[in-house]
């Protein structure tokens, strides 16, 4: 017999609710509508010339064979960001979760990067790794490696997931961290007077406990890479050399700011937010079965 | 602790500050100008606020030259556009276009009964900022050309002679070898803004067509040209010359241009404007030439074209505003102030008379390398193929244009091939631009 609390009246809930889908309706649902009604428009950027054209900007995309290039090179950029990042975090977070002395100072420095803006990580990274003038870039250099993301696609490619992945360590790393310490000691205690080796009880049992921290990190580094990520190639590569590092989120910004073609971008947009709720549909419907809450 | 004193004076400061001068009327300038620049700006200003009661002129930093521009076409959408906006000058077509959300400084000088005459204006500059018909739609401010900066230094080092510089390709490509050779093996010589210096100043030196219809100064139906002979045989050969660091890439824009003065480029070919880092950063004694040409091309050097921005009067003002504006743009065009501009930074000055006064100073006698892009600018009256340049959306196709150039350098296509694929991509925008503003 289950007892539930049950308040009267209608309106108190609703107040209550009103603060936050204000907030909602104002900052995502308007703009998201008006994204939609702006792609099916083709207006000069300074709005004084407005033609409703349907979905032409939609054929138009789908006809662009660099859309399609933009799309493998998000995937490629995505998957080795968003893997990179889980993984180095929870080793990170692993470590740091031991008895250890100056484990605090070594949380801090772990979290503070991510209060880096995305841009300023960009120009960090472009002036270790800038062929002539960055520090790294002159030792890879020395050892004889001709390293140059000007030109070589995958250099550039490795220099912008390098800087995105560094910057997005932090926050994976806070939440694998707060996951560990929620897992119980008397757990991990008797699977030790029991035999296990450290390697066996982490995938046993606190791999297994963490899957809903990995499971929810895993939605938000999806949309991280997909949405966040265009100041820190804009600010590194420009998308170049030759379109080698223009993913989809990178394109839209650069067609839309340089180019002000508004209507072209807000298509952009509406394709990649549908993705991007697809991708989050699928990782509900079928990677959570695999979470133990 | 504070000195009551000062903090007297603050106060008191403060209060007489916050006092409204007799209903002034303020003229908002964004801009684009960062470190000498700005103050160069805010002097501008504080000196004509000074000059006269009536107009009160307030500059306000907005970023890089796309992020002003894009910050100027946001505030026109939302009706609170600056009075005057600095835009660089591939914006030019894309404002020139908006006909209802600029006005035109030949109509506004006429309308505000101030003398203008666009003879005054060195020919160069005139030509890039007016319609085919001359009226002139913005107003110069600072105008730079592309030159070619050499280190004499490592030329005295390679055996080269420092006071002869290469004049055509053929010879700059010798020297980059030579410089190579004697250990500048990272790099022979290379080029910022690639597609300014080897695309866009390159056609207009060598009088050939970049796009047709005069560049797109007479008409928005122009189409790229840039995939001829003669540009595919100078992209060819900076892909050969990329091969073994003849030639080294430095990307689209002027990052690299840290390259020359860190003494491990000696040779980089990039905007005037370059001088006032080069004297402040470079450890070594530098110069600077005319552009490189091809020499078996008739003709050549034809004239080069500017860089730099110009200031855009935004519409939908008041007549008394505008009153305000023109009398602040007859303020900078005045002999004295165009001079003491180009002398102070670096800038190219604007009207003939200016330019003649500082040559009867002596001055380029002493700073020859401020003269080398005015040179260029005036080597011969323009032609059709060098008036200046005037492509809608110029500011992403230039990044689409490297892309290609990009992609040549670095192998993966044939210089025509990444040239034809520049010019038909780049047209797919011109024709996009030209359904916008045609309507």
């Amino acid at each position: 017999m289950e007892k539930r609390v049950i308040f009267d009246g209608k309106l108190l809930p609703y107040a209550l609710l009103l603060p936050q889908l204000l907030v909602t309706l104002i900052f995502f649902y308007w703009p998201a509508a008006q994204t939609v009604w702006q792609s099916f428009l083709i207006q000069d950027a300074f709005g004084l010339s407005t033609e409703f054209v349907w979905l032409e900007n939609y054929t138009t995309l789908f006809a662009n064979p660099d859309y399609y290039r933009s799309m493998l090179t998000t995937l490629v950029f995505s998957g080795l960001v968003a893997g990179f990042s889980l993984a180095i975090a929870l080793m990170l977070a692993v470590q740091a979760d031991k008895q250890i002395k100056g484990a605090s100072a070594y949380k801090t420095f772990l979290i503070w990067p991510y209060a880096v803006a995305p841009a300023v990580a960009g120009v960090l990274w472009l002036f270790m790794f800038q062929p002539s003038l960055g520090l790294v870039a002159q030792a890879i250099r020395s050892l004889g490696f001709e390293w140059n993301p000007l030109l070589n696609s995958n250099h550039a490619m490795t220099l912008v997931v390098m800087a995105a992945t560094w910057k997005q360590i932090s926050y994976n790393f806070l939440f694998f961290l707060a996951g560990l310490q929620s897992i119980p000691k008397s757990v991990i205690e008797a699977a030790a007077i029991d035999g296990a080796r450290p390697a066996r009880r982490f995938w046993t049992i606190i791999f297994p406990l963490l899957s809903p921290t990995t499971f929810f990190l895993l939605v938000v580094n999806i949309v991280y890479v997909f949405f966040d990520t265009f100041g820190i190639i804009d600010a590194t590569t420009g998308g170049g050399p030759a379109k080698g590092t223009e993913t989809l989120v990178y394109k839209l910004f650069s067609d839309g700011r340089l180019g002000g073609d508004l209507g072209g971008s807000a298509a952009q947009s509406v394709i990649l937010m549908i993705l991007v709720i697809g991708l989050t549909a699928i990782q509900f419907r079928y990677v959570e079965r695999k979470v133990q809450y | 602790m504070f000195d009551r004193r000062i903090v007297i004076a603050a106060v008191a400061a403060m209060t007489l500050s916050a006092v409204p001068a007799a209903a002034q009327t303020e003229i908002q300038w964004w801009h684009a100008m960062t470190g000498a620049n700005n103050d160069v700006v805010v002097k501008l200003a504080e000196e004509f606020n000074a000059s006269q009661r009536e107009f009160r002129v307030v500059p306000t930093y907005k970023g890089s030259y796309p992020d002003t521009m894009n910050a100027g076409i946001a505030a026109f959408r939302a009706n609170n556009a600056p009075h005057i906006l600095q835009v660089f000058e591939v914006g030019t077509a894309t404002m020139m276009a908006a006909r209802g959300a600029i006005k035109p400084v030949y109509q506004l000088m006429a309308e505000a009964n101030e003398p203008f005459d666009p003879k005054a204006y060195l020919p160069a500059v005139a030509g890039y900022y007016s319609t085919s018909r001359g009226e002139m739609l913005s107003f110069p401010f600072n105008s730079s050309s592309s030159v070619m900066w050499y280190n004499k230094d490592a030329f005295r080092r390679a055996g080269l002679n420092p006071d002869q510089p290469p004049k055509t390709w053929p010879d700059l490509f010798e020297a980059a070898k030579r410089l190579r050779a004697a250990g500048f093996d990272k790099c022979g010589f290379s080029s910022a803004w690639i597609t300014w210096l080897n695309l866009e100043q390159f056609s207009v030196w060598h009088n050939v067509p970049l796009a047709s219809r005069a560049n797109g100064i007479d008409g928005f139906d122009t189409e790229l040209r840039f995939n001829s002979p003669l540009h595919v045989r100078h992209l060819q050969n900076l892909v050969e010359l990329q091969r073994d660091n003849t030639f080294s890439y430095s990307g689209r824009t002027n990052t690299g241009e840290g390259r020359f003065t860190s003494g491990e480029c000696p040779i980089m070919l990039t905007s005037s404007g370059f001088y006032g880092n080069v004297r402040a950063n470079a450890k070594f004694e530098w110069a600077n030439a005319p552009m490189p040409y091809y020499p078996d091309v008739a003709g050549a050097p034809q004239n080069s074209t500017l860089g730099g921005a110009s200031l855009w009067v935004m519409g939908g003002k008041s007549a008394a505003e505008y009153r305000g504006v023109a009398r602040f743009l007859t303020f900078l065009s005045s002999v004295e102030r165009q001079a003491k501009l180009h002398t102070d930074s670096g800038y190219l000055p604007i009207t003939t008379a200016a330019y003649e006064q500082v040559k009867a100073s002596g001055f380029y006698r002493a700073n020859p390398y401020l003269e080398t892009p005015i040179l260029e600018l005036t080597n011969k009256p323009p032609t059709e193929n060098s008036r200046g340049l005037r492509l809608g959306n110029m500011v992403q196709m230039r990044d689409v244009w490297a892309e290609e150039m990009e992609a040549a350098l670095n192998g993966q296509k044939t210089a025509q091939a990444a040239l034809d694929a520049a010019v038909s991509r780049g047209n797919v925008m011109l024709r996009q631009f030209e359904r916008t503003v045609s309507r």
